[in-house]
């Protein structure tokens, strides 16, 4: 016989993962939160893999949680940490078994204030003591590979020397662009009822007309930059600004870029900085 | 090189046939072998307004189907000997427009037309699909208000993404800005977009604007294409664009408000 080709090869990589903490044991109320939370922003979680964690020792049953985070579009891919009854049936039901503690970044971002920092990257819109789901990075995103990769658009596009996903079309109303795993620079226009999707930061030379969601994979630290802010929608790490009203005035039209200020999502005129 | 070229919008009703009827018979006008396809499937008009209705036996579905032959399909225009029709089937719908055979359709054209004009329905579903993925370049039709431009634009995403040259990697559909239905009065006084709001958005070069003319209508009841109207300045607007299409540089007209001289008011004229 002659010699076959390797069928597969292995490499290692490490991607962002969304963790979702249960900290209820009412599967009725998790599952009614959670949906009620994806359907807010359907697009910026779909398909997204998440990890599991727990809260003390409850024992959920790991298949039926498994089948409803497939069904509302966000597959389970393991459980992190957990007491050794807790990952054994993970295991039984086919999740994989994450360490404890992400490594850390090697990305040097500047984050927010460190410490234990338990603050969920989206909060469903319940008040904080009813809401009993919360997904969020746990602000120790390892940092990923930059995959580049460009939605149903055909832009010409290219990595820049720090790995940026460039674009040098005009992204248009129906079109949406996502950097995965870096960062978004656009240097033509940004229509509105187009969408731009970065895990890291968004920088738009040009008119932001469309929506821009920077941080997307829970990078509280993400910002998006505009020559000129006339943005539908802006959000960081899932934390949404819609202008109903158009971009306040201060802003409107003008160089900008938008931040998240603890858990407000603040924009602000660029002004040079003496 | 014969040329392929889709007259499209998204938003239905802004004059793509209008246009693709003026625009092919301009070609022509010129001495160009051109002819003219009709892929409103199911809602065939180009033929009204071309004047040809009543020569149509075979059609585009029956050509794809191998019903009849594509040179028994053609309609010869009334108008201008170098200009052909072929017609929409009204009793189809759109997914009866294969892009197999359309594709057969486009390359046995190509023999022996310089340019084949696709007069797109509106919509960025299955019918303006197939009449825009053959494209070399795009007449982009566009009315003076926020919904059209719209849609103009997401079409101008299609273009960039979806179209043949673009899945083949080639070089990008030409795109071009035909801004028609203009009213300078009513974008004065600031109840429709300007040009230059128009391209301020879109960010593609302009073609031509043509004036909202009354004449338009008159045409298509009569059955000619409204580049043949004498004196009209929709007829003028349309020669100025296939004028700058060949590449003449003629300068805009019909796009700022013509003063009202005294002489006018005083006597009522307008
Ligand atoms: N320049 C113009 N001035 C006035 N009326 C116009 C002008 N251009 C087109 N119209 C009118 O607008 C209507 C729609 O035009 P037309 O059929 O060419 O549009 P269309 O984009 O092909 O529509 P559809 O999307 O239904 O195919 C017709 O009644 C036509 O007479
Ligand atoms: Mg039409």
């Amino acid at each position: 016989m002659p010699t076959e080709s390797p069928a597969f090869k292995i490499r290692n990589a490490s991607f962002p993962l969304f963790v979702l903490h249960v900290q209820t044991a009412q599967m009725e109320t998790f599952t009614q939160q959670m949906r009620a939370h994806v359907a807010q922003a359907p697009e910026f979680f779909a398909g997204a893999p998440v990890a599991l964690a727990l809260d003390g020792d409850a024992l959920p049953d790991f298949a039926d949680l498994a089948a409803f985070m497939r069904e509302i579009g966000l597959p389970l891919v393991g459980l992190v940490g957990g007491s050794p009854a807790q990952r054994d049936a993970a295991r039984a039901a086919g999740l994989g078994l994450l360490p404890e503690k992400p490594a850390r970044a090697r990305a040097a971002r500047a984050q927010p204030a460190d410490g234990e920092q338990t603050t969920p990257a989206v909060e469903p819109a319940a008040s904080p003591d009813q809401a009993e789901a919360a997904i969020g990075d746990d602000a120790r995103t390892p940092a990923a590979q930059p995959v580049a990769e460009v939605g149903e658009t055909p832009a010409a596009v290219g990595l820049g020397p720090r790995g940026a996903l460039v674009i040098d079309k005009p992204v248009r109303a129906g079109q949406r662009i996502h950097a995965e795993g870096c960062d978004l620079v656009v240097l033509a226009i940004v229509n509105a009822g187009a969408e731009l999707i970065a895990d890291g930061d968004i920088h738009v030379y040009a008119p932001l007309r469309g929506r821009a969601l920077a941080g997307a994979r829970g990078n509280t630290a993400a910002r998006i930059y505009a020559q000129a802010m006339e943005a539908e929608l802006v959000a960081i790490a899932g934390y949404y600004l819609v202008f109903e009203q158009g971009v306040p005035q201060e802003a409107r039209g003008k160089p900008a870029q938008v931040y998240l200020d603890g858990e407000r999502v603040s924009l602000s005129p660029l002004r040079p900085l003496r | 090189m014969a040329k392929v070229i889709v007259v499209t919008s998204g938003k239905g009703g802004v004059g793509k046939t209008t246009t693709s009827a003026s625009f092919s018979s301009g070609l022509a006008l010129r001495g160009n072998r051109t002819v003219v396809i009709d892929f409103d499937v199911g809602l065939r008009n180009l033929d009204l307004i071309m004047g040809c209705e009543r020569r149509v036996v075979f059609d585009i579905v029956n050509v794809i189907h191998g019903e009849a032959a594509l040179s028994r399909a053609l309609i010869k225009d009334k108008h201008c000997d170098n200009l052909f029709v072929l017609p929409a089937s009204q009793t189809r719908d759109k997914e009866a427009l294969t892009l197999d055979g359309v594709q057969r359709i486009i390359d046995e054209l190509k023999e022996s037309f310089d340019y084949i004009v696709c007069d797109s329905p509106a919509g960025i579903e299955h019918g303006a699909y197939s009449a825009m993925y053959f494209a070399d370049e795009a007449l982009v039709v566009t009315n003076p208000e926020v919904s059209s431009v719209r849609d103009s634009d997401r079409i101008l995403g299609i273009l960039a993404a979806k179209s043949r040259r673009a899945v083949e990697g080639r070089e990008p559909v030409k795109e071009h800005l035909l801004v028609t239905r203009y009213n300078p009065t009513r974008v004065a006084a600031g109840e429709m977009l300007s040009v230059d709001d128009i391209q301020e958005i879109l960010r593609i070069p302009l073609l031509g604007v043509i004036p909202e003319s009354e004449a338009v209508l008159q045409a298509s009841n009569a059955g000619t294409p409204a580049i043949h109207l004498e004196k009209s300045d929709v007829a003028e607007a349309y020669k100025d664009v296939v004028a700058r299409f060949m590449g003449e540089d003629v300068p805009m007209r019909f796009v700022t408000a013509e003063k009202v001289g005294l002489f006018k008011r005083l006597f009522g004229g307008r």
